[in-house]
């Protein structure tokens, strides 16, 4: 038979996905062993037992010099900055998008402009915000909407603009207005499709996230592994790195599930 | 006064003429089949009828006045596909007239006011045999179905006039005699004047009050675009025989053929 069309089973498929986790596994336990049997206090590459013992101190410990449990902190600080950034970029993209999509006059004014912003590497203008907005919680907010507006914007309008134009006729001949359009046909169809943008933003997001809080910050997720990089923590960076990883993942599914509830003629094959 | 006329209408884009010289007069409550090759202006003419396309000359008049320019509620239309909103369930979208129509802002009905017309709602969908899908969505009904509730959707707003394109073209053939008998039953229920597209010559010898087919007179076989199509048989149902549906079927194909050349 082709391979091509040899398929796993249920049971060998889930081994296969989970054979690539345990190979790298498996391979750092072997490395982190040689280095710590070579040196007990080798800090490059950290057994199970000094990151459980970082987690612990980071997460379960009161700080000595703040009182607060500084992984928590730094969670909640994060997540805050990503929902709020994440969500404003949401909104606009949903207000710009529908209406570029749905109006040719705003279409013509608005979408050569969203084209142009989409394009600036975000990053670039990372200087510019923090001399604008100063180096508080709005300067890292608006490096997320920044980052991540226009390209949802450009994904909603495209996603409008392939709603059929027999519907567009349709609804017209139902006697609706302009306004009714856009409420009653784009606006509810655009929406999963909303989701499934947001769902793709969100690695660009967490990665200007990050950014922003190893540059000026004084707690979050990206700021911590920035700062115990002074002492090669690793102990402390991989435990992080694995738990935004886990946060990233939570969010993504939350948001599928979420998608498949709220609007079930999408996801059975109605659109 | 007739209830649509239609004088030296021409429609052209650029070079290629789509329709030449065309002249019609319609009464209201005619059932107009419009049958013809692919290309010769048929859908064409029923996008003018609507107002999605305007003419390039001549006049398209309803009951004097000049067609608006843009599709409003007196003019309902069934596609092909694509007619229902696959984010409604069944008995939303046939709502869906009737909530936009009385609440400008939300496009919403609440308590007695939606209760009254959901009672309209079922009414219609009793009438097309959709009471028991009443609550499903458009994606889990058949194509048949779907045809049902596309034209109950547009029937709920009783249109002055009901244009159809090419409605059962995508239906089993079985299924496309029911929906025929559903449309005679229709339309002398509401009285509609209704203008059909279709490709099926059969169809249109059957359905309706009229025929009209479009088709090329004059062909330049260097350059096929050059020629608009017009009316070139204007029968009224029920009078024809099997010489002249066998004429006409020819005559169509004959332009089928050139248009592919």
């Amino acid at each position: 038979m082709r391979l091509i069309n040899r398929h796993p089973g249920r049971v060998s498929a889930t081994l296969l996905g989970l054979l690539p986790f345990l190979l790298i596994m498996l391979i750092y336990s072997l490395a982190s062993q040689e280095r710590l049997a070579d040196n007990p206090n080798d800090k490059l590459l950290p057994g199970l037992e000094q990151m459980t013992a970082a987690v612990d101190r980071m997460a379960f410990q009161e700080d000595r010099r703040s009182g607060d449990y500084l992984m928590w902190q730094d969670t909640t600080a994060s997540l805050a900055r990503l929902g709020l950034g994440v969500g404003i970029a949401a909104l606009l993209a949903l207000v710009v998008g529908i209406l570029n999509g749905v109006l040719p006059l705003v279409r013509s004014n608005l979408a050569p402009l969203v084209s142009a912003a989409s394009m600036v590497p975000p990053l670039a203008i990372l200087p510019i915000l923090f001399i604008v907005f100063g180096l508080g919680e709005l300067s890292k907010v608006m490096l997320i909407v920044i980052g991540t507006a226009p390209i949802m914007m450009r994904d909603v309008a495209q996603r409008v603009r392939e709603l059929p134009g027999e519907q567009l006729i349709k609804i017209q001949t139902l006697g609706a207005s302009s306004w009714q359009v856009i409420t009653r046909m784009a606006l509810p169809q655009v929406l999963p499709r909303l989701i499934d943008a947001v769902r793709l933003s969100l690695g660009p997001a967490w990665l200007f996230l990050i950014a922003a809080e190893a540059i000026a910050s004084t707690e979050g997720l990206g700021y911590r592994i920035f700062l115990v990089r002074r002492y090669l923590a690793m102990d402390v960076i991989l435990p992080y790195v694995i738990w935004i990883t886990i946060l990233a993942i939570v969010i993504d599914q939350c948001l599928r599930l979420a998608n498949r509830r709220l609007f079930p003629w999408y996801n059975a094959g109605g659109h | 006064m007739s209830f649509i006329t239609v004088n030296n209408l021409w429609k052209e884009y650029g070079d290629q003429v789509v329709l030449e010289n065309l002249n019609l007069n319609v009464k209201q409550g005619e059932f107009c089949t419009l049958v013809g090759a692919s290309g010769c202006g048929k859908s064409t003419f029923l996008k003018m009828l609507l107002g999605q396309e305007t003419q390039t000359r001549g006049e398209l008049l309803l009951e004097g006045k000049a067609f608006p320019g843009e599709p409003d509620r007196n003019r309902g239309i069934v596609f092909q596909r694509y007619s229902v909103f696959p984010h409604l369930t069944v008995r939303q979208n046939v709502l869906m007239g009737l909530e936009l129509e009385q609440k400008p802002w939300l496009g919403k009905l609440f308590g007695s006011a939606r209760r009254e017309a959901l009672e309209k709602v079922d009414a219609m969908l009793e009438s097309v045999g959709l009471t028991p899908s009443a609550n499903k969505w458009p994606h889990e009904l058949s194509g048949g179905m779907q045809q049902r509730l596309a034209i109950a959707q547009s029937l709920i707003m009783r249109p002055r006039v009901l244009l159809l394109d090419e409605p059962f073209g995508a239906l089993d053939p079985g299924i496309r005699g029911d929906m025929h008998d559903l449309l005679l039953k229709l339309w002398q229920e509401t009285g509609t004047t209704i203008f059909m597209v279709t490709h099926d010559l059969k169809e249109g010898f059957y359905l309706g009050t009229r025929l009209l087919v479009f088709d090329k007179v004059r062909n330049d076989p260097h350059n096929p675009q050059a020629f608009g199509a017009t009316i070139t048989y204007d029968l009224p149902i029920g009078q024809t025989d099997r010489k002249l549906f066998e004429d006409i079927n020819e005559s169509v194909n004959e332009t089928a053929r050139n248009q592919a050349a």
